[in-house]
């Protein structure tokens, strides 16, 4: 690997590592109310929230409560979300005569953006307004990712509180989440990108004549105010169709330093968070290298790959220097490339800065594969420590806890029946909507239409749609036509099964866990910190994926390397 | 019945409401104000004026076939390429026999414009997003004779043109070495305005 | 029955006796100790058990082990695939030989054999224990006492709760109750497998409780009874050693979750290969799918599952502990603060000689032969502890009388002339003998009352420091001097030291309840290595603090045996209660130790311990072994479309049905292989959890990931050999 992408990759991890205390601290003030810099200036506009929507913040919710409430808002949101892309081209703020979406693709997107996937089947400069560019698709960035965070936030609490019967309110959580978290980081994050050459306009798409006279039409808009919190809330759905790949998305090595770095700081940052709910940092840290480590090994692996290039290439090519530029921009290079594959899907982002359908076998796999982890390394904001917490931890230490001769726990509190019950039903739901989905895709006609490339590569296209759409990731082997009826609505399904099928169990567990006393610990106590829990939580979850997708992914990329190393193309 | 809509519809419906103001309007409003003030020439597409027109974005490339233009990667954007209103790449993966084929033209075809030897790679492959303003120090250099037979002036001529618009790494590791053909080629037409150097330069 | 009697006779003859020596915690092991006999391993038991295990394939029974069922329904579909074909119809797509479908269909008809067979093999000794707790239950008469008072004879079961009943020498008492009236020695054999009878007396709390199916070898008994027919403590005994009643405890039900969702992702990833095989444009072998599934599925701990938790409740029984639920077990491995009584669970509960010092200006033996004179009548344990010290210090202090051997003794004894027995009032006793006088010993300040002068200084600071270390300090005086001191001191049973420490290690705390005073109760937590004490506690005392260890997150066990000690028992997560206790103790504890041992906790908890551990290990190397089933079965499943993949054939199969049918065979023989794993316990040794941890990763863990490459491997050389495929 050329010294230069392992000095981004370096930088960019250092980064996250000084960040994380920080940011997971602030956000613990953040969310619990307490002060913070920024509360004096927005503590009355949380208020004025509050009093407008009829939101009681003193009072709790139970977790049954707080689903109900996160599952409304959810669909207020997705209905909302449906009905303005079903009208864009007679709502205002319709910059070039753009149609409204069709059914099927406006239920896809609502569905896409609400869900924190942001999985795109129109193309972000042809087929969305001004309007829904930033009233819509950026409100839900928003949204969703405080959301994420909220539930998170509510499983913290579910964790370390005792003999409790709440778990938080929603409505506060999301609120907080909103106007404490994102929103200041993203003004901020914003302005950087429009300095670095990110358009933040309402003109709409230029025209000019180039120097052979040709006549360009460029598409510009306001794009940094959408691009910062693209990145930052995990929500990845490019305002171009090219997505961070585009120059007016990222136009800088500088901006995609920072855009990686956006991607990673709340997830990560949430790991110190609940150290600080847990009453133990050394508990969020040892979360944090579990995640950091397969983040790392994922991303090197790619960034190898792809500098080395693409064998079946002709003689005639030179690729020693920059390697497989297929798909990837000249002031990025490769290796980076591959560096921002595995960031986008380790985090659930999906923005991509190249693409993903023309990266080399074996490196297409480190993208599947972190999304077939179900999004936990470090996953979307809060999306993947809640993911972690419950097929990670819970199951990890289930089976770390009847190896030492206890009945298991986690920070205390006894895993029973019913919490492994709630993890199982994750990690069943994640396996069947993608292995689900991808087999019917696979044995029906529109399905098998949907491919743009043909052999193994074609099966990882339909793989890696639902892989991405149940993770809630997003990005794409772009290849595969998806807007049709078919993956408009299948994905859709596979997107809402990935979300609520996580969340809804989530926040039982939480409400189960709050409901327990908390057993003190003692030398018989296992102990979910250190070297040996990073490497038992690293198993567990590398396992249960490896288990579930082997053979598909042996079907797929691995079969795909191997026949590319024995000179065949499709 | 009652309550549900006094405590879960009614908030989950205002919410979304109040939110969409602050994060759909108040915050692309004030993030575009700022922009406009601070930053106008990027806010606004960092277009390239020449005589008070704009010839476009230096952040976006351009098509270029003629043999005295320093010519740019592949673009799979829109039809003909370069369209900067349907950005994207070819999406075809490592093993398609198409792939191999359209790099295998694009050898050939720079091999026969530019008088043989290995092509860099970045000359043969499309970019992602189809716009990419960019080419390596190396396809740049391999393209240096030919654009300077065909302007008439000398090689060194040209390589000093290229060495004015290659930008390094930023503190020597960030990205990737890379010339910007648009500002090369107007500087080679001797239509750059001081000051319109890389966006990142002129905040 | 016939099968259960002929076991008793070979198993069971003995009673159960021979099981209660402790194996050391470490010594789970099968044989760690040398009286161990032939143990639910022995060649009988598994030829016996070999019935029920073809019962139990009933698939009614199988249903309530998804995973073996699911392996039962794909064995039955595998051999009406091989019917099918073999009758000349039309075989299921991409079907293979049919000598092959025989095979696989064979082997997996032994995969749930073995596993109903492992849970055959566990039960057996419980069975053939509770046919001999069945004929100890056999109906009886018993002569109850009517409201007249008259004695009628009716039958055992007529007996309710309350009725009064009279039993008479050789008699078997009819049902649980407690003794009213009347002393009588009782041989409770039937129950703990000890033959010396014990004791019977009213009014003691400990000694008043008596269990049907005992026999009353001496004197009569007037008898309250306990409990109604079929509540009876035999009958919950059979009930729970039979495991007829054996419910699934909270962990296993939670592991069984664990396992039927590892099933239906597994089941998932095999039937969508049928489709993602049709895209490669392969039709994947129906046989194949069902041979990857079952390698796939958690059969190895799904077979051995229920044959862990029976032979983890055997193992208790071994201990003579009966615990009332396999929860308690289990419950017995969390626990993390042990409550123990001082008296008679730390201690011997005797307070026994253990110096004896002269006064200043005595010689030494002299005031040795004082205290041997002054105890010399006395039958108390502590005057007889005093005479064994005495006459082993006398041989040492080579005393000219040479009272140390029997004759001087009887020399000595010869010379007493009046014995004075101990009084409440005077709180001294002794002897007068026709040598020397008057010789006493007794409290302190009593023998201060009798002296000439005031007790010497010297002596009242000995007496002072012998108090303070908490032991007890005895004065001996003859009719005006004060001779010396004897101290008696209550003693650490042998071993509990290490077994504390041992304790400590795995982070249990130990906690000493006493009567005493807080500056003897320190010396013995200090003696015994206890972690902490309670002084002067009252049974009040120990239920407020099992509540404050609880509300502070701890798991508390204890062992009583008073009816006073049912409340904290009750409120304890483990409670041990004394055979030897009243009913009241015994229905509040989940466990009852038929030895009345108190130190059986500890044994108990390492069961407890063990049993989650053979669970976790085994669960982790059935989910291990799954990685090289994978790297054996997805390339023969696909070579034939893609013959690069090849390439995952790192073991080197020889064909891709080969390939298939060792993966399966490995599979089978593989629980055959962990019964007596599963049976016997992973072995435990008292460690901090991380280290047990990180030990049973690499065995089980590591160890559970390179044995199928080994094993498939061998046997694929073996099926290539034999030509099998």
């Amino acid at each position: 690997m050329p010294l230069g992408d392992l000095l981004t990759l370096t930088t960019l991890f250092l980064a996250v590592v000084l960040v994380t205390p920080v940011l997971g601290h602030y956000i613990w003030l953040a969310m619990e109310g307490e002060p913070t810099p920024l509360r004096p200036a927005l503590r009355p506009v949380e208020r004025l929230v509050y009093r407008v929507s009829g939101v009681d913040e003193t009072s709790e919710m139970s977790w049954k409560g707080y689903t109900v409430a996160v599952l409304v808002m959810a669909g207020v949101a997705i209905l909302a979300g449906y009905a303005m892309l079903r009208l864009q081209d007679v709502l205002p703020l319709n910059q070039g005569g753009i149609p409204a979406m069709s059914p099927d693709l406006a239920f896809n997107t609502s569905v896409s953006f609400e869900t924190n996937t942001n999985w795109q089947n129109y193309s972000g400069e042809a087929g969305a307004t001004y309007l829904i560019q930033t009233g819509m698709l950026a409100v839900r960035n928003f949204t969703s990712a405080a959301t994420g965070l909220a539930v998170a936030i509510a499983l913290f609490r579910g964790l370390t509180r005792r003999s409790a019967k709440t778990i938080g309110n929603y409505w506060v959580d999301l609120t907080r989440g909103v106007l404490y978290v994102l929103l200041p980081i993203s003004v901020v994050g914003a302005v950087v990108l429009v300095w670095q050459g990110v358009p933040q306009t309402w003109d709409p798409t230029r025209a000019v004549t180039t120097l052979q006279g040709a006549v360009q039409n460029i598409a510009i808009g306001p794009v940094a105010s959408q691009e910062w919190i693209k990145e930052l809330g995990n929500n990845g759905g490019g305002f171009f169709n090219a997505n961070s790949s585009h120059p007016f998305e990222n136009p800088t090595p500088l901006t995609n330093w920072l855009e990686m770095l956006a991607l990673l700081a709340v997830p990560f940052a949430l790991t110190f968070t609940f150290g600080r709910y847990a009453g133990s940092q050394r508990q969020g840290w040892t979360i944090f290298a579990a995640m950091m480590l397969v983040l790392g090994v994922g991303a090197v692996f790619a960034m190898h790959l792809e500098a080395a290039g693409n064998p079946l290439f002709p003689a005639g090519v030179d690729q020693t220097v920059l390697g497989n530029m297929e798909g990837k921009e000249a002031r990025f290079g490769a290796g980076v490339g591959g560096l921002f594959m595995a960031v986008t899907t380790g985090t659930s982002t999906g923005a991509v800065n190249s693409w993903h359908d023309s990266a080399q076998p074996l490196s297409g796999l480190v993208p599947l594969f972190n999304m077939e982890l179900g999004e936990v390394t470090p996953g979307g904001i809060g999306a993947g420590m809640y993911g972690m917490l419950i097929i990670g931890a819970i199951l990890a230490v289930f089976i770390a806890g009847l190896m030492v001769g206890r009945t298991p726990e986690y920070l205390g509190k006894k895993v029973e029946a019913y919490e492994i019950k709630m993890a199982m039903l994750t990690t069943l739901v994640l396996g069947a909507s993608i292995l689900g989905f991808t087999a019917l895709a696979t044995a029906t006609d529109p399905g098998l239409a949907g491919p743009l490339n043909r052999g193994p590569h074609g099966f990882s296209e339909i793989l890696y749609a639902y892989s991405s759409q149940t993770g809630n990731n997003g990005s794409a082997f772009a290849g595969l036509s998806g807007d049709t009826p078919f993956y408009n609505i299948t994905g859709a399904l596979a997107m809402l099964i990935g979300r609520y099928g996580m969340i809804v169990p989530i926040l039982a567990l939480a409400g189960s866990m709050a409901a327990k006393r908390r057993v003190a610990p003692s030398l018989g106590t296992f102990p979910t910190t250190g070297a040996l829990w990073v490497v038992l939580l690293i198993g567990v979850i590398v396992i249960v994926g490896a288990l579930t997708f082997f053979p598909a992914l042996a079907l797929g990329p691995i079969s795909e390397q191997l026949l590319q190393n024995a000179g065949k193309t499709f | 019945m009652r309550s549900f809509l006094r405590h879960v519809l009614l908030p989950a419906v205002m919410l979304l409401v109040v939110l969409t103001l602050i994060t759909g309007a108040a915050y692309p409003a004030l993030v575009t104000a700022v922009a406009q003030i601070a930053f106008n020439r990027q806010a606004n597409g960092s277009m390239v004026i020449v005589n008070g027109q704009a010839v476009g974005s230096s952040l976006i490339g351009q098509a270029f076939s003629d043999p005295k233009y320093f010519w740019g990667r592949p673009s799979a954007a829109g039809r003909d390429g370069y369209d900067a209103g349907d950005s994207g790449g070819t999406n075809l993966g490592p093993t398609s026999a198409q792939l191999i084929a359209n790099v295998t033209a694009a050898v050939e075809a720079a091999q026969k414009a530019n008088g043989g030897g290995p092509v860099p790679v970045d000359l043969v492959t499309s970019s992602a997003s189809g716009l990419d303003p960019d080419i390596s120090p190396a396809a740049a250099e391999y393209q240096v004779a030919r654009v300077a037979a065909a302007r008439g002036i000398t090689r060194d001529a040209v390589r000093a043109a290229v060495a004015r618009h290659t930008e390094q790494p930023l503190l020597g590791f960030l990205g990737e070495p890379r010339v910007n053909v648009l500002e090369l080629n107007l500087d080679l037409d001797g239509l750059l305005s001081p000051g319109a150097g890389t966006p990142g330069a002129s905040g | 029955m016939g099968i259960a009697r002929s076991l008793m006779a070979l198993d069971l003859g003995r009673g159960t006796r021979r099981f209660q020596r402790f194996v050391t915690l470490g010594g789970a092991k099968p044989g760690g100790e040398a009286p161990r006999p032939r143990g639910v391993l022995d060649p009988e038991l598994l030829r016996a058990a070999l019935p029920h295990a073809f019962r139990k394939l009933d698939p009614r029974l199988l249903v309530r082990n998804p995973v073996m069922f699911v392996v039962e329904l794909t064995a039955a579909l595998v051999t009406i695939t091989w019917a099918a074909h073999t009758t000349g119809l039309e075989p299921l797509p991409g079907s293979s030989g049919t000598g092959f479908e025989l095979q696989i269909a064979a082997w997996l008809w032994f995969t749930v054999l073995f596993a109903t067979y492992a849970e055959a093999v566990a039960e057996a000794r419980g069975r053939a224990q509770a046919a001999t707790l069945r004929r100890t239950r056999s109906e009886t008469t018993a002569r109850r006492r009517r409201a007249d008072g008259l004695l009628e004879t009716v039958g055992s079961s007529e007996l309710r709760r309350g009725d009064i009943i009279v039993v008479e020498e050789g008699q078997t008492i009819a049902g649980d109750g407690d003794v009213i009236e009347g002393v009588g020695f009782v041989n409770e054999a039937a129950i703990t497998g000890e033959s010396a009878p014990v004791l019977k007396e009213p009014g003691t709390d400990i000694r008043s409780s008596v269990t049907g199916g005992t026999t009353l070898v001496s004197d009569r008994l007037v008898i309250r009874i306990t409990s109604n027919p079929g509540e009876t403590f035999l009958d919950r005994m059979i009930a729970l050693v039979e495991g007829a009643k054996r419910q699934r405890t909270p962990n296993e039900i939670a592991l069984a979750i664990l396992l039927a969702g590892l099933s239906i992702v597994f089941l998932m990833a095999t039937v969508t290969l049928r489709p993602f095989g049709a895209y490669a444009g392969i039709t994947v072998d129906t046989v194949a799918l069902v041979a990857l599934l079952v390698c796939l599925i958690p059969t190895t701990i799904g077979g051995l599952l229920s044959a862990i938790g029976i032979a983890g409740m055997d193992r208790v029984a071994r201990f003579n502990v009966l615990a009332m639920s396999g929860r308690a077990v289990e419950a017995s491995g969390d626990v993390d603060v042990i409550l123990l009584d001082k008296t008679g669970t730390i201690t011997y509960g005797n307070r026994l000689a253990a110096s004896i010092s002269p006064a200043p200006g005595i010689p030494e033996a002299e005031a040795v032969r004082a205290a041997l004179l002054t105890s010399i009548r006395d039958e108390t344990p502590e005057g007889r502890s005093v005479v064994e010290l005495a006459r082993k210090r006398l041989v040492e202090l080579d005393w000219p009388a040479k009272a140390g051997d029997d004759a001087g003794l009887a020399a000595l004894a010869a010379t007493i002339a009046e014995e004075i027995p101990f009084r409440a009032e005077t709180r001294t006793s002794g002897v007068r003998t026709v040598t020397s006088g008057l010789v006493l010993k007794g409290a302190v300040d009593a023998i201060a009352g009798g002296l000439d002068g005031p007790l010497p200084p010297d002596i009242a600071a000995q007496a002072d420091r012998i108090a303070d270390a908490g032991a007890t300090p005895l004065a001996i005086r003859d009719d005006g001097r004060v001779l010396g001191l004897i101290e008696l001191k209550d003693t650490v049973k042998e071993g509990l030291v290490e077994r504390f420490a041992e304790f400590r290690r795995m982070g249990i705390r130990t906690v000493m309840i006493t009567g005493d005073n807080p500056r003897t109760a320190a010396t013995i937590a200090r003696e015994a290595g206890v972690d902490d004490f309670i002084a002067q506690a009252t049974p009040e005392d120990k239920i407020a603090f099992i509540r404050k260890a609880q509300a502070d997150g701890h798991l508390v066990a204890m062992t009583g045996d008073g009816t006073n000690d049912a409340p904290a028992l009750a409120q304890s997560d483990v409670g041990l209660a004394m055979n030897s206790g009243t009913s009241a103790a015994k229905e509040a504890a989940n466990m009852v130790d038929l030895d009345s041992d108190p130190t059986k906790l500890l044994e108990v908890i390492a069961i407890g311990k063990q049993l989650l551990i053979t669970r976790g290990s085994i669960t982790t190397f059935s989910i291990a072994n799954d990685v090289a089933k994978y790297f054996a079965i997805v390339p023969a499943m696909f070579v034939s479309v893609y013959p690069q993949l090849g390439a995952l054939n790192i073991m080197g199969l020889a064909t891709p049905q080969s390939a298939i049918l060792s993966a399966v065979i490995f599979n089978a023989l593989i629980i055959i292989a962990l019964i007596p794993l599963a049976i016997r316990g992973v072995a435990f040794r008292a460690a901090p959890a991380s280290e047990l941890l990180r030990r049973n990763l690499l065995v089980y863990g590591l160890g559970g990931i390179i044995a199928p490459f080994l094993g498939i491997k061998a046997i694929d050389l073996l099926v290539a050999a034999l030509h099998l495929a």
